[in-house]
């Protein structure tokens, strides 16, 4: 044990830079995380971070590209969600009735909820009506998105994770990073930790000679799960589709708890953003071969629940589907950004992002990181008011590897730089670095002839700089180190080459494109 | 026919071998390159960044310098994406149908090895370089574009060039323009695995067919002492046989050295089908 209390605290103290997770007494929580670039600076410093996400989102990377190969009509199949998806979005409002019928006709409560506070208050309500004072929940991005185990907490009910990674996410008081493996940044023996010095506070504690071995910490997590499942009186879910045709409910899962989840309580209350709809039963051919095989890697999932309002005397006797906006409306209206409102969440984009494989998905300070987040949380909470916010569409390198694995086609390059100029039309007008520069290369480039004498002035430094720099790069040509602010933030790392003492430009004027 | 050059507004100012490189090439090849002087940057630092109202003076500026060619070739992925996929957003952004309609008719515009292989049909343009290479595919050269296999196809094709396998080739790099400031620490995290990657399959050369991410690799493995240079692949392409004749000058300069030498080979041929050698 003293070995497990040393390796502990070198863990929390790698750890204690980062800035996301704030301890608080309702649990974990986003806020105050800092702008992109700076929570970036802390993740990146944490090795054992960096170690994990690259051994686990290669991992998931290699799984999908084999998988994916297989498939001979992929592309057609990418094609096919897409325009399903946008066919949906573009008659939302007759879809969205159509599932309010189907689902009352089947026996559910359908409830309608604007924002996060609605939604939460109507699943509080649910709660209370039980005289609960604990839910179970199937893992869920829109119940995460509404803080709703926080305002259950704020009513006494206690909200018990049982997804396998999101219960390691909320017995270490932490937040989720990624949204299929919210513990993505844990390794086997930070979880065998957690297990070890958690469990027992929740519940059925841990056994004492838990090992890190994955068979074992799955066992651990089993036992002290089904004292809850055969417990709880009520079950939160999200779901992964709803048919609009016949009020089906969908949920793609791994594990299997969440079907323990959607069978043993006695009511249901699943929160299911509007975005979520498929017209028919048939659509869900297509989503069910795409998202496996880019979600975990998988031809198929192991577990597919499907559920459509009451069944008498079999599972939930209660249903509840509270819909839920928060934001996705206005997304809507945005004509570039809508595509976003097409993921079916299944974190292919997180897996082949550079940038979230080296910063982790803390430093989003979002429920949704990677590319889909850095364009879906800018959109859902709208630019122009939050520093944070305002960094996430700058939070990457434009490489387009998120837009070729996503399999609803959401070319997330364009939405990032769409809202980007978003970002920079809000703030119009307040003096800027970044806008002064701009504004001067924009005139600078505006004219051919100016362009020539900024060039000609910097072959006369270059002349200069021959002299004094001495430092040459492979290659033979002269370089410069280490240069002062603001240009630091390019030369702290890397050189520079020197300017050359005359511009192509100039070459060929004066040789008259090299014919003199 | 008649091609206007893009020589783009980084290689224009820091990397003017490159630019001389394309014309040595395309001269070589029986291409009439022209350089209209007109041309300045085709806005993406400032598209990319956001700010859209700062990109159209340029790219009214860009398209009044090549109105009238038949093509442009750039020696730049990412600034032939620029032009192919980012001009028509900033004309709608001026509210200018005019410029609307001046992007629809721009002359195509081709990356250098697009140009090469798909309207030459060329791969074997002559090029001779002796040295250990490993070749980087730029994101918005296999991306934005698909260039597919055809840098390689033409690396292939050059005489006495050997080419080595980069580990984990096709992800970025960690340039991204603007991002490399704005976000240094994270673009320098992916430099740094690249530069690594690299340094590991011991080749001499690095070569990509954009100068901005090659010289945020170049500049970290310059920092790192790493003895690996880069090279743009037109500079490699640009490489014959005469330059071993000239004094040894194992610098940057190395393409303008060749692009003397081919000057004396006499005048412009006809482009020679493809796999022909000299």
């Amino acid at each position: 044990m003293s070995e497990l209390a040393r390796e502990s605290s070198t863990r929390r103290s790698a750890r204690s830079a980062e800035p996301a997770p704030r301890a608080s007494a309702r649990g974990a929580t986003f806020l105050g995380t800092p702008p992109f670039p700076t929570a970036a600076k802390a993740a990146l410093a944490d090795t054992q971070l960096r170690r994990n996400l690259a051994h686990a989102t290669g991992t998931i990377r290699g799984k999908r590209a084999a998988v994916v190969a297989e498939v001979d009509n992929w592309e057609e199949l990418r094609l096919a969600g897409a325009a399903l998806k946008d066919r949906t979005l573009r008659h939302l409002d007759t879809y969205l009735t159509q599932l309010e019928t189907a689902l009352t006709k089947a026996g559910a409560t359908v409830h309608w909820a604007g924002d996060a506070a609605e939604a939460n208050r109507i699943v509080v309500d649910i709660a209370r009506a039980h005289d609960t004072d604990e839910v179970v929940k199937v893992k869920s991005m829109a119940t995460v998105e509404i803080g709703l185990n926080e305002a259950l907490a704020d009513a006494g009910i206690t909200a018990w994770e049982t997804d396998l990674a999101e219960l390691i996410v909320q017995l270490g008081d932490d937040l989720p990073s990624h949204i299929l493996v919210p513990a993505i940044h844990r390794n086997r023996s930070e979880v065998r930790e957690i297990f070890l010095r958690e469990m027992g506070r929740a519940g059925k504690p841990a056994p004492a000679d838990l090992t890190d071995e994955p068979a074992r910490l799955a066992a651990a997590a089993r036992e002290h799960l089904r004292e809850k499942f055969l417990r709880a009186k009520v079950a939160v879910s999200g779901a992964n589709f709803a048919v609009a045709e016949t009020g089906t409910l969908a949920v793609v899962e791994s594990e299997g708890n969440g079907r323990m989840c959607l069978t043993l309580p006695e009511v249901l209350i699943s929160v299911v953003g509007i975005e979520k709809l498929v017209p028919t039963w048939e659509d869900l051919d297509v989503f069910l071969q795409l998202l496996p095989r880019s979600s975990t890697g998988e031809r198929m999932n192991p577990y597919t629940s499907m559920w459509t309002g009451v069944t008498p005397g079999d599972g939930p006797q209660e249903v509840h589907v509270v819909l839920l906006d928060n934001g996705r409306t206005d997304v809507l209206a945005d004509e570039v950004g809508r595509q976003a409102l097409r993921c079916i969440r299944c974190s292919a984009c997180l897996n082949v992002c550079p940038v979230y494989e080296r910063t982790g998905g803390h430093s989003y300070g979002s429920v949704y990181p990677g590319p889909i987040g850095a364009i879906l949380t800018p959109m859902l909470r709208g630019v122009g008011h939050d520093e944070q916010v305002d960094s996430l569409p700058y939070a990457s390198s434009l490489c387009g590897a998120c837009f070729e694995v996503c399999p609803v086609r959401i070319d997330i390059p364009e939405v990032l730089v769409h809202l980007r100029s978003q970002v920079v039309d809000a703030h119009r007008g307040r003096p800027s670095l970044q806008g002064a520069a701009m504004k001067a290369a924009s005139w600078m480039f505006g004219r051919s002839a100016r362009t020539a004498a900024a060039e000609k002035l910097s072959g006369l430094g270059s002349r200069v700089l021959d002299r004094t720099v001495r430092r040459r790069a492979p290659g033979g040509r002269r370089a410069l180190g280490s240069l002062p602010w603001p240009v630091s933030a390019w030369s702290d790392a890397r050189d520079t080459p020197v300017p050359p003492p005359e511009s192509f430009r100039a070459w060929w004027s004066r040789t008259d494109g090299g014919r003199r | 026919m008649t091609v206007g050059l893009m020589v783009t507004c980084i290689n224009d100012a820091l990397f003017p071998d490159t630019g001389r490189a394309v014309v040595t090439l395309l001269r070589r090849l029986g291409v009439d390159v022209d350089f209209p002087a007109a041309q300045t940057c085709c806005g993406q630092p400032m598209v990319n960044t956001g700010y859209l109202d700062e990109a159209v003076p340029l790219l009214r500026n860009h398209l009044e310098a090549f109105a009238g060619y038949e093509a442009v070739v750039v020696p730049s992925g990412s600034c032939a994406g620029s032009v192919r996929h980012q001009h028509r957003l900033v004309a709608q952004r001026s509210g200018d149908p005019g410029l609307v309609r001046a992007v629809e008719q721009a002359p195509p515009a081709y990356e250098l090895t697009e140009y090469l292989v798909d309207v030459l049909d060329v791969v074997d343009v002559g090029a001779y370089f002796p040295h250990l290479v490993t070749y980087h595919p730029t994101c918005h050269s296999l991306r934005m574009l698909g260039v597919g296999d055809r840098p390689r196809r033409l690396l292939e094709a050059v005489r006495g060039l050997r080419l080595v396998e980069l580990p984990a080739a096709s992800e970025c790099c960690g340039f991204g323009g603007t991002f490399a400031v704005k976000n240094a620490d994270t673009s320098v995290a992916m430099g740094s695995d690249k530069a690594r990657h690299v340094r590991e399959t011991q080749a001499e050369v690095l070569v990509a067919g954009d100068n901005s991410c090659l010289m945020h690799i170049g500049g970290l493995l310059s920092r790192e002492r790493s003895g690996v240079r880069v090279m743009h692949l037109a500079e490699i392409l640009a490489s014959t046989e005469a330059v071993i004749d000239e004094p040894a000058r194992p610098t940057a300069g190395s393409a303008a050295a060749s692009a003397e030498a081919s000057r004396t080979d006499g005048p412009p041929r006809a482009p020679r089908p493809a796999g022909a050698i000299r």
